[in-house]
């Protein structure tokens, strides 16, 4: 019977949802799934990975484990393996899911299927598509090592359901380094406040360098500078796209055109060299749909663009579009959908 | 402080691609640095600049990935070599990184590995992570900030999903670079003059003292993606509210809220 794990990927005890689709995924597979819970103080995290379908965790829970390092998460990850020997590791593409893969293939002398969309099982081999050439292309890959490393790209997967009568058993596992003896330390957290992470976000509202012209608006006297202006006015037109986007529960997403402008920062750039996304509502604003901008955000499944440019690019992909002005629109579409929503 | 920084050449991103009998076809696109790759080669300019150190450009590839180096030359990287090797063709992330650390070994003496986020062309973003495992160092990615570096130790601001995590860590290290560390330089008229007489050595895993590292990772098909269809419908109406009435009750109507 084939053994899958999973890496349930948290930050401070808050489960990324990709990791549960991780475990939903591994369980279409076949065989028994574990979940792999490293922390310190994460037991509550074992018990959501049973919810979830996990048939058993491990559970790493030392102080060299409290904050995340990829070298103590992944040495503990590889010495399991190697006593253990999955057949395969899932993981959700997450920054800590890429370098723990990464690692533990060297330590395991096995492959990284990496951000793959689709995963199957050719005999006793995995197979996998990843999209390459941000999203250009898609390049069916296997590994031919085991365990196959696989981290699985956020929302590609279906949506897991959970069923808390489950439950299994928790087997705690000691950590493989000590405290003292990593290289890093962490000294430090700036976590950004209210802000919905783009890659889990169901909906994103996203502006482009069109969010900067509304005329309406007069920036205070202090403001001389034209540049400044006009950033002041972009940052307003933000807070008009953050208001849409709490209606809706969703995040705020900008072009790298709005980023580079100074509106708004990097870490809500979507395209190939910001976020790639695929929420299932992505609302763009002002944005006329550059190549770079359409790789990050063309699997997204309902789009809908707003431009005054009636031949601007985007609308080739929008299931539904408007020509015409943003800020005559928006406040609008805000205004109607809490209404229907009962906001 | 003699910092190594890794560079590949990629397809320019707006290039139409297309699949040919498996392989990858860009038309007439040009080859361009990795765009993620300069923000590394400024982190290793910049550092260099403040540590009184020397920048070592590295690729791997073939011929034409030395224009890729010659940027790296052209913006202020004191040397240039490439990695070249049939040997080498299939290599994946893991292979790569083997070879990588090898040359970090061989140039000896490296405090910081420096490499880009990741490759706009294969899109892992595996290579600095393995390669700081390979050679027993820490990794310390998606770096958007340093605030200090000092002999044998650092301290660096990462750009995590949740924020920004602060990391001191014991040298030397494997970085990768994020773009918000600051915007990569142009390269100088004199820089451009230099790189364009530059001599570019090229290593072969022979010069490196390792046999070909094995690949797990195989591609067994490259394809283009089902062409999007989407039955697009514009919604229009005598003003603003009767749009917005309309797109309201579609949107709804879709079941994605
Ligand atoms: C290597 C490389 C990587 C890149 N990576 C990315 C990336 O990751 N993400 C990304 O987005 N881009 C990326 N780009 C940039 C990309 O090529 C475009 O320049 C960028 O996406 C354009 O952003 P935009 O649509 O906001 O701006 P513009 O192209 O200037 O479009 C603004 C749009 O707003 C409309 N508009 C103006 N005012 C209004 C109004 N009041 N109401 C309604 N509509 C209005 C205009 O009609 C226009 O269509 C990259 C480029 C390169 C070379």
């Amino acid at each position: 019977m084939a053994c899958i794990w999973v890496y349930v990927d948290h930050f401070k005890g808050t489960a990324l949802p990709a990791s549960y689709e991780a475990i939903a995924a591994a369980k279409t597979l076949g065989g028994k799934v574990t979940a792999l819970v490293f922390g310190q103080g994460v037991d509550a995290l074992a018990q959501t990975a049973f919810h979830y379908g996990a048939d058993e965790v491990l559970l790493g829970d030392d102080a060299s484990l409290a904050d995340y390092r990829a070298e103590a998460y992944a040495s503990l990850l590889s010495k399991l393996a190697k006593e253990q020997q999955p057949d395969a590791v899932l993981f959700p593409t997450s920054i800590r899911g890429r370098e723990i893969a990464a690692m533990a293939a060297i330590d395991l002398d096995t492959g990284v299927l990496v951000d793959v969309t689709e995963i199957s099982k050719d005999g006793d081999n995995f197979a996998a598509t990843h999209p390459i050439y941000a999203g250009k292309l898609l390049s069916k890959v296997t590994v031919s090592a085991k365990p196959a490393l696989i981290t699985l790209r956020g929302r590609a997967f279906g949506k897991p359901v959970a069923d808390a009568s489950r439950s299994g058993t928790v087997t705690k596992v000691a950590a493989a380094v000590a405290d003292g003896d990593l290289p890093t330390k962490v000294v430090d957290y700036a976590t950004v406040e209210g802000r919905v992470s783009l890659g889990d976000a169901g909906v994103i509202v996203s502006g482009g360098r069109g969010v900067a012209n509304n005329p309406a608006l007069t920036p205070p006297a202090e403001i001389t500078d034209e540049k400044e202006k006009e950033i002041w006015r972009a940052q307003q037109g933000f807070i008009m796209l953050g208001e849409l986007a709490q209606t809706l529960g969703g995040a705020v997403g900008a072009s790298r055109a709005a980023v580079d402008a100074g509106y708004i920062p990097y870490a809500n750039q979507v395209g190939q060299t910001g976020k790639v996304v695929s929420p299932d509502l992505y609302i763009a604003l002002g944005i006329s749909g550059a190549i770079q901008h359409l790789a990050g955000m063309r699997t997204s499944k309902v789009i809908v663009a707003i431009n005054k440019d009636p031949d601007a690019p985007i609308f080739k992909l929008a299931r539904f579009g408007v020509v015409g002005d943003l800020y005559e629109i928006v406040p609008a579409l805000t205004k109607a959908l809490k209404e229907r929503l009962g906001k | 402080m003699k910092i190594a920084v890794f560079v590949k050449q990629v397809p320019d991103s707006a290039a139409k691609l297309s699949v040919d009998n498996g392989n990858v076809n860009w038309g007439d696109a040009p080859l361009v640095i990795n765009p993620w790759d300069e923000y590394a080669v400024e982190a290793a300019l910049q550092l260099a600049e403040k540590h009184n150190g020397e920048v070592a450009a590295i690729s791997l590839g073939g011929e034409d990935a030395k224009e890729a180096l010659k940027h790296a030359l052209a913006m202020g990287a004191g040397s240039a070599t490439l990695i070249s090797d049939p040997a080498l063709a299939n290599a994946d992330a893991a292979a790569a990184a083997k070879v990588f650390a090898a040359a970090v070994q061989k140039l000896g003496g490296v405090d910081l590995a420096i490499f880009g986020k990741q490759a706009i062309d294969s899109d892992t973003g595996l290579a600095p992570a393995m390669t700081a495992r390979v050679l027993g160092w820490p990794a310390l990615s998606m770096v958007a900030a340093i605030p200090s570096l000092e002999a044998g130790s650092i301290k660096v601001e990462r750009a995590i999903e949740e924020g920004r995590q602060v990391v001191e860590s014991k040298l030397p290290a494997v970085l990768s670079i994020v773009k918000d560390f600051a915007e990569p330089r142009y390269p100088s008229f004199m820089g451009i003059r230099k790189a364009s007489k530059a001599e570019v050595p090229v290593w072969s895993l022979g010069d490196l003292g390792i046999s070909a590292p094995e690949s797990k990772v195989s591609w067994t098909e490259i394809t283009a993606p089902a062409a999007r269809e989407v039955s697009n419908e514009m919604v229009t109406g005598a003003n603003a509210d009767e749009i917005a009435a309309k797109l309201a009750d579609l949107i709804i109507a879709e079941g994605v809220l």
